[in-house]
């Protein structure tokens, strides 16, 4: 986490100091001479964005590429389409998202094995009886809210996939260390084993330790699991080419689903003091119509604040990497990329230790959730 | 106009949801059992062993600095106990040599005060014999001369006249 | 030409509150830490640990400032 070598030396500041002037010359200079190529530049680079210009289009963009999708995308038209599993009023509809095209505007209806649908905007709804004015068979309310009904989307989308494969690496990785441990047993750690042995040491001395103290035993392998699910998503979400990319841990479905655990583990490890804490607190006897209520959220807003931490925290860090390379395509010249880059390099460095950082906070408040609910003796205050 | 009522970012995804909770648990199942059970297991044994080998060490260390402190004892006790030997010695010897000089005084004046009895013994025996050497002679000279006296008859009867004379007197 | 919701606003204001605090937090944990090396790790966990409790309040800041960019116009 020390970074002040990086920013002390020398080289550094020259190089920051050439790309500024760099940039600002080509500013100045270049943007203004060449504004008819500009455009050119535009369609020739921004193949992500749909064909129309504006701020509205980048912040499609960046949306688009942190949310899920049915396919894989790699670079141009090249793409992996991902099967699609639809739980629909028929029963279960299944085909290759590439099936019916690429159009997901919501014009065309689909029919897939005698269900009719339609895709809008990545997502499967149930077709509207008519046309609408805008041409799709999407209908919303006077509030804006769609009407269409929809299948339940139990997808094989890229990030199922990403979780996939984070999966099976953090199994072989991990097995295959525990076979190490068999084999050279009471010897000392080598290859991938001493790499990942003072994180795994880490997790057990700095985290289930000092929070769980002498229960920790039972917790280490959920804690343990937490931590390297967590932190091998981050760095995947960071990679921006296949295998990575796929934005998991910076999505709230997963988050959620993580915070959920621990908030089982949290309320089935609970014991009486936990309970008694909630139920029957110390205060005076009529202060528990308000203590109790907000003693029942505070149940439920610790997992919801640790949901909301982790994917926030990745959504931010990748919004920001885009939002610095679409800064090359607001702006409309290749010049930025001067500025754009180093930032976008550096962002990523921050990214690299808040993928870390974010890992341990998850794990160690997880730790710390479950040790309040299994302290013998609350402390009294 | 539309207005999308949640963005998408916000809304959990059902799919993603249960795809994502079967595949922790499975995932939380199998690195459990295979992964981190002997993986903690082994760390803490390792832990444990390295801890006795310190404590091992630790104790022979301390053991041998008892044995040294020991031995150490030990050289000082023998050291104490060969000056105390020396000593002793030393002592005796001057004894016996003063007991050998008390012997030999005392012995001399033994010898001295018998050979000076024997001396006064013998000086004593040689002064009696002297007497009565002396006596005899004396006695003999007496008879000698009283014989030469007593030749002649007048001289007898002048002796016994006189004599008588003193028996008269009394 | 500026388009934006004005969630946004609010997000950068509570980044702005948040940003406070964390400076602060780091702040002192490094007066902390001068003060007594020795506690130096410990001081780092909880620093993490109370960092992250400020940092959510930037990040609910955040979501539902998504939330409103969500509202296309």
């Amino acid at each position: 986490m020390d970074l002040s070598h990086i920013f002390n030396s020398k080289k550094f500041v020259n190089i920051s100091f050439y790309a500024v002037l760099f940039s600002v010359w080509s500013f100045s200079a270049y943007s203004q001479e060449h504004k008819a190529a500009d455009n050119e530049h535009l369609s020739a680079t921004a193949e992500h964005a749909e064909p129309a210009e504006g701020d509205e289009d980048i912040s499609q963009m960046i949306l688009h590429h942190i949310a899920d999708s049915h396919e894989w995308h790699f670079f141009g038209n090249v793409s992996i389409p991902l099967p699609v599993i639809l739980l629909t009023d028929n029963g279960l509809v299944t085909f290759l998202s590439n099936k019916f095209g690429h159009n997901d505007h919501g014009t065309e209806i689909i029919d897939a094995s005698g269900t009719k649908l339609v895709n809008y905007h990545g997502k499967f709804y149930y077709p509207s009886k008519v046309k609408s004015a805008d041409g799709t068979y999407i209908s919303h309310d006077s509030q804006g809210e769609l009407i269409n009904g929809k299948p339940l989307d139990i997808s094989i989308t890229k990030n199922v996939v990403s979780l996939l494969i984070s999966a099976i690496v953090l199994l072989i990785v991990f097995i295959g260390i525990a076979n190490a441990y068999k084999k050279r047993e009471g010897k000392a750690p080598k290859g991938l084993q001493s790499i990942l042995e003072p994180i795994i040491l880490f997790v057990r001395d700095d985290i289930a330790k000092p929070q769980l103290g002498h229960k920790y035993k039972g917790f280490m392998p959920y804690l343990l699991t937490i931590f390297f699910f967590v932190w091998l998503n981050n760095l995947m979400g960071l990679v921006p080419f296949f295998p990575g990319g796929a934005n998991l841990s910076g999505n709230i479905a997963v988050t959620m689903m993580l915070a959920l655990c621990t908030f089982i583990l949290t309320t089935v490890n609970g014991n009486k003091n936990y309970w008694g804490h909630v139920f029957t607190p110390h205060v005076p006897w009529w202060l528990y119509p308000l203590i109790i209520p907000v003693e029942i959220i505070g149940l439920f807003t610790k997992p919801i604040a640790l949901m909301i931490r982790l994917f926030a925290n990745i959504t931010a860090g990748h919004i920001l990497v885009l939002s610095l390379i679409s800064l090359i395509f607001i702006l409309k010249s290749v010049f930025v990329a001067g500025v754009a880059i180093p930032f976008v390099l550096f962002i990523s460095v921050i990214e690299l230790v808040v993928g870390f950082i974010q890992a341990f906070i998850f794990t160690i408040l997880s730790a710390l959730f479950i040790s309040m609910a299994i302290e013998e003796k609350y402390a009294e205050h | 106009m539309i207005l999308l009522a949640l963005n998408p970012l916000v809304s959990p995804d059902p799919g993603l949801f249960i795809w994502s909770t079967v595949t922790f648990l499975i995932l939380f199942f199998l690195l459990s059992k295979f992964a981190w059970k002997p993986i903690v297991k082994a760390l803490d044994e390792r832990e444990r062993s390295i801890e006795d080998a310190l404590a091992k060490a630790e104790m022979a260390k301390a053991e041998m600095a008892k044995l040294i402190s020991e031995n150490e004892d030990l050289l000082k006790e023998a050291r104490l106990e060969r000056d105390s030997i020396l000593k002793e010695a030393k002592e005796i010897k001057d004894q016996i040599v003063n007991d050998a000089k008390d012997l030999a005084k005392s012995e001399g004046a033994k010898l001295i005060e018998k050979a000076k009895i024997e001396i006064t013994n013998q000086k004593l025996t040689a002064m009696a014999e002297i007497k009565n050497q002396v006596s005899s002679l004396s006695i003999e000279i007496a008879e000698k001369v009283l014989r030469k006296q007593f030749e002649d008859q007048g001289k007898q009867q002048a002796l016994v006249n006189d004599l008588l004379k003193e028996v008269k007197l009394n | 030409m500026i388009v934006g919701s004005i969630a946004g606003i609010g997000a950068g204001l509570a980044a702005i509150g948040a940003g406070i605090g964390i400076g602060n937090i780091g702040g002192k944990a490094l007066e902390g830490m001068a003060r007594q090396p020795e506690a130096a790790s410990q001081i780092q966990t909880t620093m993490l640990i109370a960092a992250a409790f400020v940092e959510a309040v930037a990040l609910f800041a955040e979501v539902i400032a998504f939330l409103g960019t969500g509202q296309v116009n």
